[in-house]
């Protein structure tokens, strides 16, 4: 069924003073490839040093954002045949380099730690559950299904200028919980933004939209949030 | 070689996995110890994100339900293997368990009258058997994905210690006794030894096992290898579960949810064959029930495509509204795995293995508990197991839809609590023992400087490909004869292995090499534990033995690994006696 060159970046701390470019031609065996497959045949037939993270292999664990044909796409629910050949597959711009496509993303999560993404609820708790209109719930829609894979950030040029900047994935995760109607934090939240390094270092340069596998859409969160913040009476 | 010493950590508790077992028992275990947790993965991207349909509870939203039916379809699920006293503990725990992730934030699919969404799953009734009932708590299809994401959340506002991409390698022990654990720092290569007085195993299932398969890469068994390798027996390995909607092809789950929206399954000749095989609830049967009906179709020729080799799985009776709001991500995977827009066109599918009701056997506690035929269950100090990686045994031959979710965060939340009471009875930690982390150490050592001539990759897939072959839905003296002569063959090309990465940092090499020799082992335990188990029970289904055999099988099989690769089985009586209600007495299984 043909075969596809893969233009791969490699790079071994234990060996390498800087990354360089590796091909390896990968056969089409069925029709439905994915990137991730092409990778596996590599690494299982060819060449076992190649490293790259991958788990679910179904678009939901976002362990394998990659960087292929210069957009930040998951490596297991991108088509081969949907790519222009050459491959050219690296790791996440801008996150620091660990090893081939591996990159050190403790930044990344830091920040999503930094905004208290978890319920903050009523008090006292109702004995049963906590009630929510289909509307409300629907609401979360579109942000909850954050599968924190950083290819929003990763693509954002605000996120690389300035390294304090949360990013869109750590905004869009905050604004999931100041819509929910059972969170009573917003306050608390938007505080924690209200400086150079919050929301106002977005410039709705709209990568994040692009790059977001599962079609959610930051700019819009982020857009949310500058809102809720003018009004803010803090 | 001289080998680095290993980082020393010193913890009350650790929890080895952070799925939503591993993550629910941190959540209990660090109101009252100091806790750590060990991932091979950053947290979310375990495999528990991958759950869909959703979690069983009987809150009774849509309609009357109560725990009771509810232990009765597990009991009845389970083919009667399962153990009546934890499954009806599960079963009357899950309405508060539910209620709980609900109050952390999970974002459940909601009724008009703001209450959860709940939808009908397979093998799930109302009175005994009746009819179908909405039972299955639901974030649409996602219920993983917000579950484990919501108990991430939860932790990090806990200030859980969590130390991700980290390799366990072996379990450490003193006198019979679980005293820490060994593993391997996977980013920058360094083996830390973790002392603790509790440790929990939440590494879920093996299904990677197979080929044709709904599960993660990483789903390789680790847990039960170890467990092993340790001295420690597993149980009831030769129970894997084939999900009867695997995507032709590709192996992704499609969920029974599909089916609880009123999806429905055709052979080649348009028919509605679930009819024949579960007259009553059809499509919604148990899934060792419908995979063999798909299969049967396979053998008698209706099956779809030119190799007779499929079925489909109609959704013109949902609604695209439905579909839509309930059912996003089904659509999702549909057209990425399958090329199919679900709102127009069936899917094609056939059986996938998907889930092992085998493990680490426990108590209804999780604690680890050991037994035989003649004598009683005995706790090993110290050790305790959770969610898939555990046999606790709830699940028994045949484990119905929604009930993982259900058993993970039940028995996450009793072993961290369990554990906390055990470390604060116990006044020191039991000392570590000379030689404690050499084997662990001994075996990356080994791998690293192997240079035989065997690649990993060609291995792995000879196992995987003659694992479906010959283990599969239907089993066989011959077949299962065969495959353990290929897993035997398939060890001895395991020692001539050589690996071509030989560094320290992020070598995914040598992760695949050492989960390669795990699931060696645990392929040769599924394997001789079900050439022994002459009858047909829940998803073990032998050809020359088609029928159930309560006289002489209804027990749970113990296997144990010797050093030089044996297997010793031995076997332990099912617990027939619940907690508070009168014992479910096996009879036949028609739905
Ligand atoms: C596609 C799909 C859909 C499903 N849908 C449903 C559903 O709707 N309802 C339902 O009830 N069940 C469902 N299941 C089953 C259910 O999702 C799983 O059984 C359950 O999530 C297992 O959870 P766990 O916490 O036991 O293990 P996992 O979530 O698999 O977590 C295992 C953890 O162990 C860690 N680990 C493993 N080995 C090591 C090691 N050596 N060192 C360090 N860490 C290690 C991993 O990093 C991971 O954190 C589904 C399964 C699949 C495949
Ligand atoms: S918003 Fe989208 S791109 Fe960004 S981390 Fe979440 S899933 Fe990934």
């Amino acid at each position: 069924m043909g075969k596809v060159t893969f233009t791969i970046l490699r790079f071994d701390p234990e060996k390498d003073k800087k990354p360089h470019y590796q091909d390896y031609e990968v056969e089409i065996r069925r029709p439905g490839m994915m990137v991730l497959d092409g990778l596996n045949q590599i690494r299982w037939e060819q060449d076992g040093t190649l490293a790259y993270r991958r788990s679910c292999r179904e678009g939901v664990c976002g362990s394998d954002a990659l960087n292929i044909n210069g957009v930040n796409r998951l490596g297991c629910i991108t088509h081969l045949e949907d790519l222009k050949t050459p491959v050219v597959i690296q790791p996440l711009p801008s996150m620091p380099l660990i090893k081939d496509l591996i990159v050190d993303l403790n930044d990344f999560q830091d920040k999503f730690f930094l905004c208290k993404p978890f319920l903050i609820p009523k008090k006292p708790l109702p004995d049963l559950e906590q009630l929510q209109s289909p509307e409300d719930r629907r609401k979360l829609d579109g942000l909850y299904e954050c599968i924190l894979c950083a290819s929003c950030s990763s693509s954002c040029p605000s996120y690389w200028a300035d390294p304090e900047y949360l990013g869109p994935s750590a905004l869009l995760n905050i604004w999931r919980f100041v819509v929910d109607s059972r969170d009573v934090g917003a306050d608390e939240r938007l505080q924690l933004l209200n400086d150079r390094h919050g929301v106002w270092r977005c410039h709705t340069i709209l990568n994040c939209i692009e790059a977001c596998p599962k079609g959610l859409n930051p700019t819009q969160a982020i857009g949310g949030l500058k809102k809720a913040l003018v009004s803010a009476k803090f | 070689m001289e080998m680095k010493k290993p980082i020393y950590h010193k913890h009350d508790i650790i929890i080895v996995g952070a799925g939503g077992a591993g993550l629910r028992a941190a959540l209990e275990a660090s109101k009252g110890a100091r806790t750590g947790v060990i991932s091979q993965v950053f947290p979310t991207r375990s495999h528990t994100v991958s759950a869909q349909g959703g979690i069983g509870a009987t809150l009774g939203n849509v309609e009357p339900d109560n725990w009771y039916w509810h232990m009765f379809d597990t009991v009845k699920g389970s083919d009667y293997l399962g153990d009546q006293d934890a499954i009806e503990y599960m079963c009357q725990m899950a309405p508060e368990v539910v209620i709980e992730l609900e109050h952390m934030g999970l974002p459940f699919s909601r009724l008009p009258n703001g209450k959860i969404y709940q939808r009908m799953f397979g093998g799930h009734t109302s009175n005994f058997g009746e009819r179908a009932v909405c039972r299955s708590c639901a974030a649409a299809d996602r219920t993983g994905h917000a579950m484990l994401h919501t108990l991430y959340q939860q932790c990090l506002k806990n200030e859980v210690h969590f130390f991700s991409e980290f390799h366990a390698l072996e379990i450490l022990t003193n006198n019979g006794a679980v005293n820490g654990v060994l593993a391997r720092d996977i980013v920058h290569g360094e083996f830390h030894v973790f002392h603790a007085k509790a440790v929990l195993f939440a590494t879920g299932g093996y299904s990677r096992l197979y080929q044709n398969t709904s599960n993660a890469h990483i789903n390789t068994g680790d847990g039960l290898a170890l467990t092993m390798r340790a001295g420690f027996p597993v149980e009831d390995l030769e129970f894997v579960q084939f999900h009867p909607t695997g995507i032709y092809g590709a192996g992704n789950l499609i969920t029974e949810g599909v089916r609880g929206e009123g999806g429905y399954l055709v052979n080649a000749e348009n028919e509605r064959f679930m009819v024949k095989y579960a007259p009553t609830i059809k499509d919604l049967a148990s899934r060792d029930i419908v995979s063999r009906g798909i299969m049967q179709e396979f053998r008698e020729g209706r099956g779809v495509g030119p190799k007779k080799d499929h079925v489909l799985l109609m959704m013109d009776e949902i609604d695209e509204d439905i579909i839509r709001e309930r059912l996003p991500g089904i659509m999702e995977l549909a057209e990425t795995f399958a090329g199919v827009d679900c709102t127009k066109e069936p899917i094609p599918v056939r059986p996938t293995a998907h889930y092992v009701m085998g493990g680490i056997p426990t108590n209804r506690f999780a604690e680890v508990a050991l037994g035989s035929m003649d004598s009683p269950e005995d706790t090993v100090p110290g050790f305790y197991a959770a969610g898939e990686a555990a046999c606790a045994s709830v699940h028994g031959a045949n484990r119905l839809g929604t009930n993982s979710l259900l058993d993970i965060i039940v028995f996450g939340k009793v072993g961290g609590a369990k554990m906390v009471e055990y470390v604060n009875s116990l006044p020191d930690f039991i000392p570590l023992t000379e030689s404690a982390g050499d084997r662990g150490r001994a075996e990356v050592d080994r791998l690293l400087n192997a240079n035989g001539s065997e690649r990993m990759g060609s291995i792995m897939q000879d196992l995987r490909e003659s694992m479906d072959e010959n283990c599969g839905v239907f089993r066989t003296d011959e077949s299962l004869t065969k495959q353990k002569e290929k897993i035997s063959e398939l060890r001895d090309r395991y020692h001539n292995i050589g690996l071509d990465d030989r560094g320290l940092t992020y070598n995914l090499d040598l992760i695949e090499a050492v989960e390669l020799g795990h699931i060696l082992d645990i392929a040769q335990v599924v394997v001789e534990a079900a050439l022994a188990r002459t009858e047909s029970r829940g998803a073990h289904f032998r050809d020359d033995y088609p029928d159930r055999d309560d006289q002489n099988w209804l027990k749970h099989t113990m296997a144990y690994l010797s050093e030089d690769g044996d297997v010793r089985l031995d076997y332990k009586p099912v617990r027939l006696q619940p907690l508070s209600v009168e014992s479910f007495e096996p009879k036949e299984r028609v739905y």
